[in-house]
């Protein structure tokens, strides 16, 4: 179960497909400051923290799924089944209720294979929510570090996202928004005409800012000569 | 002076047909508790467990494998479980409105239909109730929603969700209806025990009616509590179905977040609830043989319910309609324009059935005589049910399939077996307990039916039959008026 996806948007002239252009938007949770998941949860499983994630307790969770309807993003997930064996009813081999047996499943099972789940991350059982935790484990890891050497939590260096440590481009900047030399802080003075919020007529605040896509093409080029002529 | 004694109002034709007096009111609503049941009610009955069985089945395998036993996906978190559930809660409504608001309005035709209608709401809101639960993901922890102490600190259910507002409004409606219903029921449980010749049901109806002797001061804090409940209920009928609507109302999906949904939720419910008081009604009048106590005329005034109703709600979708173009925000036109009116999109046909089914077929009640005919108003019962079903499914899955982001958009919902089975297993819960209903409580008020006989009038014109060859004065001589 993904909780970053890669969105992708297209346009030009759709008749011709040399003229399509395609931009892409990774799309994971906003960890927005109005989010509108956390107000409809009737047992607060998923609440703000003071730190500003939009943060999920599993074992809160009864599974009512009125936040997932309520993202605007889409951007929550639905433990439907058992996938990981984490269940209280311990029956995900058993597939016939799926009428299929599903493979993954049948070999998350297995001792070596289930050396792939993160032992820093919990496993989720069936029938909760689930979405990107801003990787809460790194975090927290993170500020126990610079919490032992009695020095304030440092940006890149003591935490890092994994979708940040794994993009080859660093397109992904994380960090301390309320710290003015961070990297985060930085980036977002130094792009203020491309920046962007998804969805930002919704007012549900997101945490999470995107960059316009500048393209050098020639259309653009004649596009302006022709204003400025 | 003119002989106006001489003449009775044909304005109002009397609400119990044939002239009954007080013992065969009584001897003609407990017949069908006193005998054995038909063989048709063996027939029905064994259907409704039957498909009470389906259900249990169905919600069953549900909690065993996961909510995944549904076709429900990412984008489409709520299908026809919530579906159900609303128009379950719809159903209830009539009888709530029969039971309270008609009370205070004093129209005496209510005590009629008012036990059945109350049964009725009852049942519905036992159905509805099941589909929250059942839908949750880990419903082993439902008593999570409940605001109990515990040991986790400052740990509360989230006040701020319409999910928990529903938790408190359908219990408190639950509870208030239930207690208005069996406060009803006493002096009439007490009336079939003392009729009973079997041991057992004087046991029974003795153990239930508490002891209800019949004295003033019984019939006196009866009349007191009755009033009480009935204050009680008045406001629920309007509040529980608006706090259902914000479940709708209070997210941000298009299609969902409209102000108008309150109002237009209620109408609705009380369209689709004397409906189905219509389509229960004419069954149970017909094979209970009490067409002397609902009558046409009974028919007739609910017809005009649903037409005023089914109006009303045509009139919001309207009005939706129109504020989503005139609105101009484009996520809300959407959800209208494309996800809605184009028939061509996948989910369009919905709104179409809806709008038939729900604005356009009521409108035949204008005319007297369809609102008169039986056949008319069973059939029309059904379709409206059928229309106030789609607009649950209108509302909820058509909003929500396509929202925001077209790369979450889901084209095609449909339902698996089990979630069909869920549905038609809360029909089995519904008859079954309706079957039972009618099996062992009196579907009419007996106590309260007798209150409107007009034995005494008519009594005194039979006495005064002669009057009608006297002339004003010898009138007045004789009735000891003549004193002028």
């Amino acid at each position: 179960m993904h909780w970053l996806r890669i969105d992708r948007y297209f346009s030009g002239n759709l008749e011709d497909p040399d003229d399509i252009q395609t931009v892409f938007q990774p799309m994971l949770c906003q960890h927005c400051d109005n989010a509108p998941c956390e107000n409809v949860c009737p047992v607060a499983a998923t609440n703000h923290s003071t730190e500003g994630l939009n943060q999920m307790a599993y074992n809160r969770c009864i599974g009512t799924r009125y936040c997932a309807n309520n993202c605007p993003f889409k951007v929550r997930r639905f433990n439907w089944a058992d996938y990981t064996g984490a269940d209280s009813f311990p029956n995900n081999q058993d597939q016939r209720g799926t009428g299929k047996l599903d493979p993954v499943v049948f070999q998350m099972n297995d001792d070596l294979t289930r050396m792939v789940l993160n032992p820093d991350v919990t496993v989720r059982s069936r029938g909760v929510m689930e979405k990107c935790t801003f990787c809460v484990q790194r975090l927290q890891d993170g500020k126990l570090k610079a919490k032992k050497e009695n020095r304030p939590l440092k940006d890149m260096e003591d935490v890092q996202t994994a979708c940040q440590q794994a993009c080859a481009s660093n397109a992904i900047v994380f960090g301390n928004v309320n710290d003015s030399q961070s990297l985060v802080n930085k980036t977002r003075a130094e792009n203020k005409h491309r920046l962007f919020y998804a969805l930002e007529e919704l007012h549900v605040l997101p945490n999470i800012n995107y960059l316009a896509k500048v393209r050098n093409t020639e259309k653009i080029s004649e596009s302006i000569n022709e204003n400025k002529g | 002076m003119a002989v106006l004694y001489k003449y009775e109002s044909q304005v109002r034709p009397p609400l119990v047909e044939d002239n009954k007096d007080y013992h065969q009111v009584t001897v003609d609503i407990v017949k069908p508790i006193e005998g054995d049941p038909s063989k048709l009610w063996y027939i029905g009955f064994f259907i409704a467990l039957l498909l009470l069985g389906f259900g249990i089945f169905s919600i069953t395998r549900e909690v065993i494998y996961g909510v995944g036993q549904w076709n429900l996906n990412k984008t489409i978190g709520w299908g026809w479980d919530i579906t159900n559930f609303v128009w379950w809660i719809g159903i209830g409504h009539a009888g709530t409105l029969i039971s309270a608001i008609l009370l205070l309005f004093r129209q005496q035709w209510r005590t009629g239909v008012n036990r059945a209608a109350e049964a009725m709401t009852i049942f519905a809101v036992i159905c509805a109730g099941q589909f929250p639960i059942w839908h949750m993901g880990r419903v082993w922890l439902a008593f999570f929603v409940l605001p109990y102490p515990n040991t986790r600190g400052v740990l509360w259910p989230n006040f701020n969700s319409a999910l928990l507002w529903d938790v408190f409004a359908i219990s408190t409606y639950f509870t208030v209806s239930l207690l208005f219903w069996y406060c009803g029921l006493l002096p009439d449980l007490a009336t079939i025990r003392d009729r009973a010749k079997l041991k057992w049901r004087k046991f029974f109806y003795g153990v239930a009616s508490f002891g209800w002797s019949g004295s003033t001061k019984h019939w006196q804090r009866h009349e007191a509590l009755s009033l009480v409940l009935a204050g009680l209920s008045t406001p629920l009928v309007l509040s529980v179905h608006t706090i259902v609507s914000f479940d709708f109302a209070t997210s941000v999906v298009p299609g969902w977040h409209t102000t108008i949904f309150p109002p237009y939720f209620v109408a609705g419910a009380v369209f689709s609830g004397f409906a189905m008081v219509q389509s229960l009604l004419i069954i149970t009048r017909k094979v209970l043989h009490l067409e002397q106590y609902i009558t046409i005329e009974h028919i007739d005034v609910m017809n005009k319910i649903i037409v005023l109703t089914g109006s009303i709600v045509g009139c919001a979708y309207l009005t939706e309609l129109f504020i989503a173009w005139y609105g101009q925000n484009k996520f809300e036109g959407w959800a209208f324009l494309q996800n809605r009116v184009n028939i061509h999109s996948p989910l369009g046909w919905s709104y179409y059935i809806m709008m038939s089914c729900n604005v356009l077929s009521p409108q035949i009640f204008w005319f007297r005589k369809l609102r008169r005919n039986l056949t008319v108003t069973f059939f029309m019962s059904v379709i409206v049910n059928i229309g106030m079903w789609f607009e649950r499914f209108v509302i909820i899955v058509t909003s929500v399939y396509r929202d925001y982001l077209p790369s979450s958009w889901s084209t095609y919902y449909s339902p698996s077996p089990y979630e069909l089975g869920f549905y038609l297993g809360t029909f089995g819960l519904f008859f079954t307990c309706y079957f039972l209903f009618s099996k062992f409580f009196p579907v009419i008020a007996v106590a309260e039916i007798k209150h409107i006989l007009k034995k005494a009038g008519e009594n005194y014109k039979a006495k005064m039959g002669h009057a009608e060859d006297e002339t004003p004065e010898q009138f007045d001589d004789e009735m000891g008026h003549g004193d002028h």
